[in-house]
Order: C-alpha cells, then structure tokens, then sequence
C-alpha cells in the first residue's frame, strides 16, 4: 500500500505523540482526581456551613484551575495530532475512531467548560446549592471525557466492532457498543481513572505535609487530609483491581504485552511472576540466554494471574514470534505470510475491479478475506519486529506495581497518625510524604508507557502497524515542531510550577 | 429513525451539523476580537482587568467549539480530517499554537510568580485574536479557492506545495477572508464587552469600544465586500453524478440562486450585523451583540452551504481535480453516522444548559470589584 516508508520520520512522529501525550498526561490526572476531592471539600462547607471548609475548598480549587488551564492547553494538540502526524491512520480507522472524539466534544467537554465558569467566578452569582451542583457537574465531565478518550485508545488495543472495506480500503464500524464496552476500554477507563484519584490524593497529602512541617495551616492541613487520605485508600484499592483485571485482558487479548511487560521469553504452564527483577540486556527472542541477570520470582502465580487458574500456560515472546504447536500457537512468520496474501491481494482485488474483471476481482476478495485478520503483520519485515521493547515496558510495569503497593500504606500511615493526632511530630513521614505526588507521577506515566510502548509496533492491535498510519511528511517538518512543543511545553510547564508554588506557599485563606 | 436515511440524506444532515458548529465558533470568536482590541481599548490595568475577566468567563465556550468542530469533522467526514490536517499541516499546526497560548494565559496572567509577566500573556491573547484567526479565516478560504494536494488510489494524501497550507494565505481571497474574520470578531468582541460590563466607574472605556465597534465593522467592510464579489464572480469545482469533479464558471452564484433560502441567510445575517453595530455605536443599548452574534451565524452557515452542497467539492484540490473532496466522498459509512446523529440528539440539551448558564452568570455586569478579587484574572 506504501513504499518506502521513512523510519526516521515514524519515528520522529511516535516520539512528538509521546511527548505532547505525556506532557498531557502530567495535569489530567491531577484535573481527573481533584475534582472529586473538591466536590467533596464543598460537599462538608454546605452541609456544615463552616466557612474554613468554605476557605479549604477555594485553595484546592485554585490549584485546579491553574492545572487544568495547561491541560486544556496541551489537549487541543492531541485532538489534531491524529490528522497532522497520522493522517493515514485518521483515514483508515476515522470511521470508527473518530466518533468517541466527538463524542466527548459533545457530551463531556462542553459540561466540563460550562461548569468550570460558575465553579470558579459563580461564588456570589449563584445560589449555594447550584454551585456545588457545578462542582460535581466539573467532575463528572472531567470523567466523562477520559472515557471516550480511553475507549478511543482501548480500540487501538482491540479492534472490535468493525470490518475491513475493501472498495473503500478502510475499516468501518460494525457495532459502536461493542466498541463502547470493549473489556480494554471498561477496564482502563476504571484503571485510568481510580489511578488518578490516587494520583490527586498524593498530592494533596504532599502539599499538607509542607503545610505541617512549617508549622502552618494546621487545622486545614489535617482537614484535608482525612479525606484525601480516606480517598487515597479506597481509589488504591480500585486501583489494584481494575489493574489486575486490566493485565489478565491483556494476556488474553494481548498476549504479546504480557509476555513483554513480564520479561516472559519461554511460555510455560505454572508460569513465576516476576516480583522484582533485573533484565539481561543482551536476551534476544530466539537465543539460549537468560533473560534475567536476577530475579525474584514466585512460584505459579503468573499462570493465575494471567488465566485465572493455576498450572495453565502462558505464552512468552518465544513462543509467539515463532510459534508452538504443541500449544496451538501461531507464529509470526506464519501470519506474515498470511498478511501478505491479504496485502498483495487487495491489491490484485482493487486492479480488477478497475479492470472490470469482475471474477479475478471475486477471487482476489475470497482470498483477502480468508486472511484480513493478519493484514498488519504483510507489513512487518522480520518476525522479530513483532516484539514490542521489552525493557522499557517490564521495568515501567513493576515500577508502577511497586508504587501501587505502597501507596495504600501511605495514607494508612497518615489516617492513623492523625486518628492518634500526632502527625504533625512524624516528621519520618512527612518528608518523604512532600515527595509522594511525584512518585505518584512516576507510576502515572509509567502505566502509559506499559500500554502504549506494549502495543509496538501496532497502531491497531494486528491491523496496522505505526509505519503505515503515519502522514506524508518529512522528517524535518516532523522534527521542526517536536521542538517547537517540547520548547512551549516546557516553559508552561516550568510556569505552572512556579504559579502553584507560589500560590501554595501563599495558602488558603484563614479566617 | 436515522437509520432508515439515505446516505445522502446523512451526509448533508451532516455537512448542515458541522456548519452549524463552524458557524458559532464564528460568533464565539468575539473572545478571540476582544483579546486583539484589548491595548486599544484599555487604557489602565483597571481597565484591562475587566476585560480579560469578562472574555476570561466565556474563553472556554469558543476553544471547546473548535475541539468539537474537529471531532465532528473527523467523525463524520475523516478524509477531509486526514487529508486536510496531514496535508495543510503549517496552518494548522501555527492555528493550534495560537490556541495553547491562549488556553494558559488567562489563568496565569495575573498570578503573582508567573516567570514570563503580564504582558507577555497579554501578547500571546493579542496573536491568538490576531494571527489565530486570520490563518483560520484563510483556510476557510481554501473551500472556495482550493489546495495543492494530490490523493493516492487508497486515499492517502501528498501535499504538492511546501509550504504545507501557508501558501493559502498568500491568496488575496484567503487573506481577504482571514481579515473580515478578524476584523468581524473584533467587532462582535466590542459588542460582547460593552453588553457584559458594568462601567459606571469606566464610562469612557465604554465611549471606547462603542467607537471600536463602528471601526472594526467598517474595516471588516472592504474584505467582506471583496469576498463577495469574487464568490459570485469566481469558478467552482463543481461534481457530477458521476463524482467528476470539473471547474464550473459562477459556481458559487449558481449555488446561491439555485439554494435562494442561503441567499436568505447571507442577507439576513449581513442585515442583523449592521443592526447590531448601529445599535451599540449609535444608541445607549448594550444587546448589540445578540443581533451581531446571530448575523455572524447566518453569514457562516450561508459561506458553508454555499462550499458544501448543490454538488459542490468542500475541499477541492487545485493541482488534481479528481482528488477533491465533496460531503458524499469524504465521510464516514451510512453507520457511522447514523449512530452519531442520535448521539447529535444530546446537541439541544447541551445548548440548554450553556444557556442557562450564560444566563445566571452574566445576570449582574462584571464590575472592578469582580476584576479585582484574590481569584480573579
Ligand atoms: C484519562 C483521561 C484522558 C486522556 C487519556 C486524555 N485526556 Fe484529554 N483531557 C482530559 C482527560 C484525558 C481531561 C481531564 O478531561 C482534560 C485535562 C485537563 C482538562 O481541562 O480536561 C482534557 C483536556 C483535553 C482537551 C481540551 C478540552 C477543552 O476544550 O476543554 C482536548 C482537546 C483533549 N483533552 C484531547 C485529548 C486527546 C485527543 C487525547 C488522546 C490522545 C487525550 N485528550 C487524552
Ligand atoms: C495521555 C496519556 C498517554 C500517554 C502518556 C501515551 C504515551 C504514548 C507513548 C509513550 C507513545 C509512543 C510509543 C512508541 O512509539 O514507542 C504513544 C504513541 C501513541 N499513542 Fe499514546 N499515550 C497516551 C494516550 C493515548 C491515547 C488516549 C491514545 C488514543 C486515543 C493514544 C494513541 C497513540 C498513538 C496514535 C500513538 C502513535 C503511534 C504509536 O507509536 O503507537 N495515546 N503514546
Ligand atoms: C497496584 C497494582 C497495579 C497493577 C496490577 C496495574 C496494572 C496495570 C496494567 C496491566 C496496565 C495496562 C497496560 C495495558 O495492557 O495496556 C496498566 C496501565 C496503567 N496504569 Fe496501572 N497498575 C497498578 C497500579 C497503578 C498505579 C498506582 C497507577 C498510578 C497512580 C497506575 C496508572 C496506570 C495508568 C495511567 C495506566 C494506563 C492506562 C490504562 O491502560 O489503563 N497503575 N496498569
């Protein structure tokens, strides 16, 4: 379909989606998950009438609006980037992909844009009740849109609900509710989201904590917490399951980005998960070597993680790039041959139809068809390029398992000292606990890279490799504006530091 | 219900949504004409400060519209989306750029630490008003005038200019188009400010923007003018049945008198824009705005129906005529849109609750006091 693919622009291109999605995704989160706590902090200030609640929920607010300004202003990018970087993708998927876009346009941020106005400038413009109705109306949008979103990427992991035209050379949607409640798309958009309440709760234990050690803002400091901390128990929770749910969909429907995100070379039944380890960086698919310098494994629990029962196999690497037929696995050489019958064929199909060949045309279609579900791997050169990068997703999958674990302990920690009312001395805890946002960050962004690095070398999970989606561009162009974001990006970003320290360190009002 | 339409029937309804969404983009940019007029008009920091806060409470509303006419567009018509944003990539990118200066600066202009200062925010509101617009006004342009682009047989485009979409502004037409534009929403951007501030302490501020109504329209005159002309003149790229596309003398003219209900539309709109100018520049009434920001509305969708339908190429291509695009070969399957168009259904709803929104925030003026606040912009 496409000769002579320009790798340095792919990747030119992978990285500028990275950077301006990743930039995205240092304020979402915090937009996502503070929402929720200002709703609440407001929620008590009505139903109590205290004016500090009243104070306690303007200050978060304030930090809110400063975040979600740069989050606004570095989604509008993402919104484009799917026509300007990746225009054959936007052709080839748009009938389906385009339509959770603009359906967040519609239902999510319109409610978000709205209510953002009263929450913040409708205190004495509106009655109590109806501004605290914004609040919530803030958040729920916020929410709204990572859905739509999340159940836009969730296809690229798993193409359903659509089917291959081949007069159009597209694919077009067959069911938007299959697309909608795809189990990848329910299950990030629960990961996605209970991560960032998670993610909101750190941050406001971070910023407390400050407000402790120097001895200010006491009383609203230990209000605050409570409920972030209350919050950040119950949204870790959420969090561990919807991920372990999220990682036994992808070793069923992405197996590939399980074996990658586990360092698994060679499938086996009764499979060790990886606890901790360290990746040998030599391993390459196919040789003898062990893929880990060290490692702490535990026993069978990758086979119940992955299948839900014990003793069942687990492919690894091995096993899917060159097949295992004991297991009734298909290699990738095999499917590259397949793809290319579906490839050369549609070809052949689309030469007769113009032609008016029309039994040439009929053949050439059967043939396709046969083999359309292979269509992206015609694509791919060697069976190796199959293989995701394995150290970047592994360690990024544990870093993020390692933090979710020890964040319910966190806020554990801080509701029992506060319980005790002997926080404000721990100060073991408080230093540390200034930093725990940024760990929270980390795990974040980590999550995202699991799942999008884990997808490699697939646009569409099977369908369509990266180096066909992209647009008809020059790598200068591409590389022009990678650092015209990271350079705007950046200083926004250093600005909107510097905004909320200073605005932290002037604190809420007290009266 | 929508299932049982005709594509065609689908794909007009559409081309008609998304002309509805361009087209109160277009009212909406009296944000955009206010951020441009603000060193004109603004004589003090006080002054500014009610300025920034009064277009600060609605900037959202226009930057969420443009997001959704780009949603829009690629749902229903994504080989315009694809062949447009990866081929015109400059203007879109530099239009895109406008737009995240404009998106943090009204939250970080008057915070105290914020690196770059006031007015370095200020700049970036004055080039999104500015350069922002005109450059959409430009590609606007591009429906009538055309692009350099060629599509293959799977549909995937190169673009033969370039400069990549840039070249569109060099075109008295575009730019012509990009300038009304501007000019346009500086004018609606007066009549925003002078309906939604309270200056019993700023009388001459508000002497200030009634006059910069009357000028912005009067500069927005000749563009305008000279768009028209050479709509009603100029060649078209008109489709047959068969989808050949072919260059067709008075294109757009032949449009207009075979749809007389668009001619309406342009008529009426242009009518109700010189109303509420002559309202806000001429008399003590502030709801200028409303006749301003209706009139900009039909004037929109008229230019769209006119690009759009009676077997018209949208999005035509200079340099391969058979490449253009038209409402039947660019958009999505007869599914697709029909399961946006009950989506569409929410449509009403979410313009109730704008309404009555607008409504219960806009009920008292903005005064300094607003502007003034710990909070405030
Ligand atoms: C899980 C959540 C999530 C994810 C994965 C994304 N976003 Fe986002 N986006 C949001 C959650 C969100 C939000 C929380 O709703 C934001 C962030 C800050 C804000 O104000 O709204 C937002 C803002 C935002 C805006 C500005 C909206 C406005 O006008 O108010 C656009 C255009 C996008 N996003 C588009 C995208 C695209 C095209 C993405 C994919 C590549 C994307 N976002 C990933
Ligand atoms: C906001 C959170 C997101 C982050 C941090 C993120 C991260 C990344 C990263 C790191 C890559 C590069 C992968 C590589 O090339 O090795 C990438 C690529 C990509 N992602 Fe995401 N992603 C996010 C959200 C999304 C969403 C929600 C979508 C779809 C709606 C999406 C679609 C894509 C596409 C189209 C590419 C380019 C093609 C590719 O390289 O696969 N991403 N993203
Ligand atoms: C505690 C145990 C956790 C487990 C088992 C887990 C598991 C997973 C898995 C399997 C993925 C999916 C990759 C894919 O297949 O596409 C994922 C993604 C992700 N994780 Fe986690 N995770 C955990 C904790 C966390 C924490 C603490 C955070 C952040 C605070 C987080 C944030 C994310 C994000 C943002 C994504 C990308 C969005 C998505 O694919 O849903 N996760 N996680």
């Amino acid at each position: 379909m496409i000769e002579n693919v320009d790798l340095t622009m792919v990747n030119w291109a992978r990285a500028q989606f990275a950077l301006t999605a990743m930039y995205h995704w240092i304020f979402v989160p915090l937009t996502l998950g503070l929402a929720w706590l200002c709703a609440f902090y407001e929620t008590i200030y009505v139903k109590t009438g205290n004016e500090q609640w009243k104070n306690l929920t303007k200050f978060w607010m304030k930090l809110f609006g400063i975040n979600f300004a740069i989050g606004v202003a570095t989604g509008i990018i993402l919104e484009f980037e799917f026509g300007t970087n990746w225009s054959n993708y936007s052709w080839m998927v748009g009938d389906i992909f385009g339509a959770p876009l603009a359906i967040e346009g519609i239902v999510a941020f319109f409610l978000e844009a709205t209510f953002f106005a009263v929450m913040f400038f409708g205190w004495d413009r509106v009655s109590k009740r109806f501004h605290l109705f914004s609040t919530w109306m803030v958040a729920v949008g916020a929410n709204l849109s990572a859905l739509w979103i999340l159940v836009a990427n969730a296809w690229m992991q798993y193409p359903v609900g659509q089917a291959f035209n081949p007069d159009s050379a597209r694919f077009e949607m067959q069911n938007i509710m299959e697309v909608i409640l795809s189990p990848i798309a329910i299950s990030k958009f629960t990961h996605a989201t209970s991560s960032s309440m998670l993610f909101a709760s750190l941050f406001v234990i971070s910023v407390t904590s400050w407000f402790l050690l120097k001895g200010r803002h006491i009383k609203m400091a230990k209000r605050s917490i409570i409920v972030a901390a209350v919050f950040g128990i119950l949204s870790s929770a959420m969090t561990f399951f919807t991920g372990d749910e999220h990682a036994y969909e992808s070793a069923q429907l992405q197996p590939m980005k399980l074996a990658a995100f586990e360092g698994l070379y060679d499938g086996k039944r009764g499979a060790e998960l990886v606890a901790i380890g360290i990746l040998n960086s030599n391993k390459q698919p196919g040789d003898s070597q062990d893929p880990f310098s060290l490692a702490v494994k535990v026993p069978g629990l990758l086979s119940i993680l992955a299948n839900r029962s014990p003793g069942t196999f687990v492919p690894g690497i091995n096993d899917l790039v060159y097949g295992n037929a004991e297991e009734n696995i298909m290699g990738v050489t095999e499917k590259m041959e397949r793809g290319r019958l579906a490839v050369e064929n549609l070809a052949r199909y689309k030469a007769a139809k113009k032609d008016g060949a029309q039994d040439h045309a009929t053949a050439a279609l059967a043939v396709f068809n046969d083999n359309k579900e292979y269509l992206g791997y015609g694509y791919l050169d060697k069976p190796e390029d199959a293989v995701p990068p394995v150290g970047l997703t592994f360690y990024s999958f544990h870093i993020m398992v390692i933090l979710g674990t020890l964040f319910p302990l966190v806020f554990m920690a801080y509701l029992f000292f506060i319980y005790k009312d002997t926080l404000a001395r721990q100060r073991w805890l408080l230093v540390p606990g200034t930093i725990m946002f940024f760990l929270g960050f980390i795990a974040s962004q980590a999550g995202w890279i699991v799942a999008e690095v884990g997808r490699q070398p697939w646009a569409i999970q099977d369908l369509l490799p990266v180096t066909i989606a992209r647009s008809n561009l020059t790598t200068g162009t591409v590389q022009a504006t990678f650092f015209m974001f990271l350079a705007l990006f950046t200083l926004l970003l250093l600005v909107e530091i510097k905004i909320m320290l200073k605005q932290i360190s002037i604190g809420p009002e007290e009266n | 219900m929508f299932g049982n339409l005709e594509l065609t029937t689908l794909q007009q309804f559409w081309w008609l949504l998304c002309s509805v969404v361009g087209s109160l983009f277009l009212f909406l940019t009296f944000v955009q004409g206010g951020q441009s007029l603000l060193w004109q008009v603004a004589k003090t920091d006080g002054e500014k400060a009610l300025i920034i806060n009064s277009l600060g409470r609605k900037w959202e509303l226009t930057f969420t519209t443009l997001v959704l006419f780009g949603g829009a567009l690629f749902a229903a018509f994504p080989k315009f989306y694809a062949t447009s944003f990866g081929g015109a990539y400059w203007v879109w990118i530099l239009i895109l750029f406008t737009f995240v200066l404009q998106a943090v600066s009204y939250e970080f202009r008057s915070k105290p630490g914020n690196l770059l200062g006031a007015k370095t925010f200020e700049l970036f509101l004055f080039i999104n008003g500015s350069v922002g617009i005109l450059l959409i006004g430009a590609a606007v342009g591009t429906f009538f005038t055309g692009s350099n682009f060629v599509l293959s047989e799977y549909n995937l485009v190169t673009w033969t200019n370039p400069l990549r979409g840039l070249e569109a502004a060099f075109s008295l037409f575009n730019l012509s188009m990009g300038l009304f534009l501007v000019f346009n929403a500086r004018c609606l951007g007066a009549m925003y400010l002078v309906n939604n501030i309270d200056f019993s302490i700023n009388p001459e501020l508000e002497a200030r923007l009634r006059k910069s109504t009357m000028i912005s329209f009067i500069c927005s005159l000749p563009f305008l003018l000279y768009v028209l002309i050479s709509l009603l003149l100029m060649q078209g790229f008109g489709v047959d049945e068969q989808g050949v596309v072919s260059m067709v003398s008075r294109k757009y003219l032949t449009n207009l008198l075979a749809g007389p209900w668009i001619l309406g539309l342009l008529l009426a709109g242009l009518v109700l824009v010189i109303i509420g100018v002559i309202n806000t520049a001429r008399t003590t009434r502030t709801g200028g705005i409303w006749f301003g920001g209706l009139g900009t509305v039909l004037v929109g969708l008229a230019i769209f129906f006119t690009a759009g339908y009676n077997n018209t190429s949208f999005y035509p291509s200079k340099v391969d005529l058979q490449s253009s695009l038209t409402i039947f070969n660019a958009s999505s399957s007869h599914y697709t849109l029909t399961a946006m168009s009950y989506v569409a259904l929410t449509i009403p709803f979410v313009l109730a609750y704008i309404f009555y929104v607008w409504r219960a925030m806009d009920m008292r003026k903005i005064n300094a006091d607003d502007a003034g606040r710990n909070g405030a912009y």
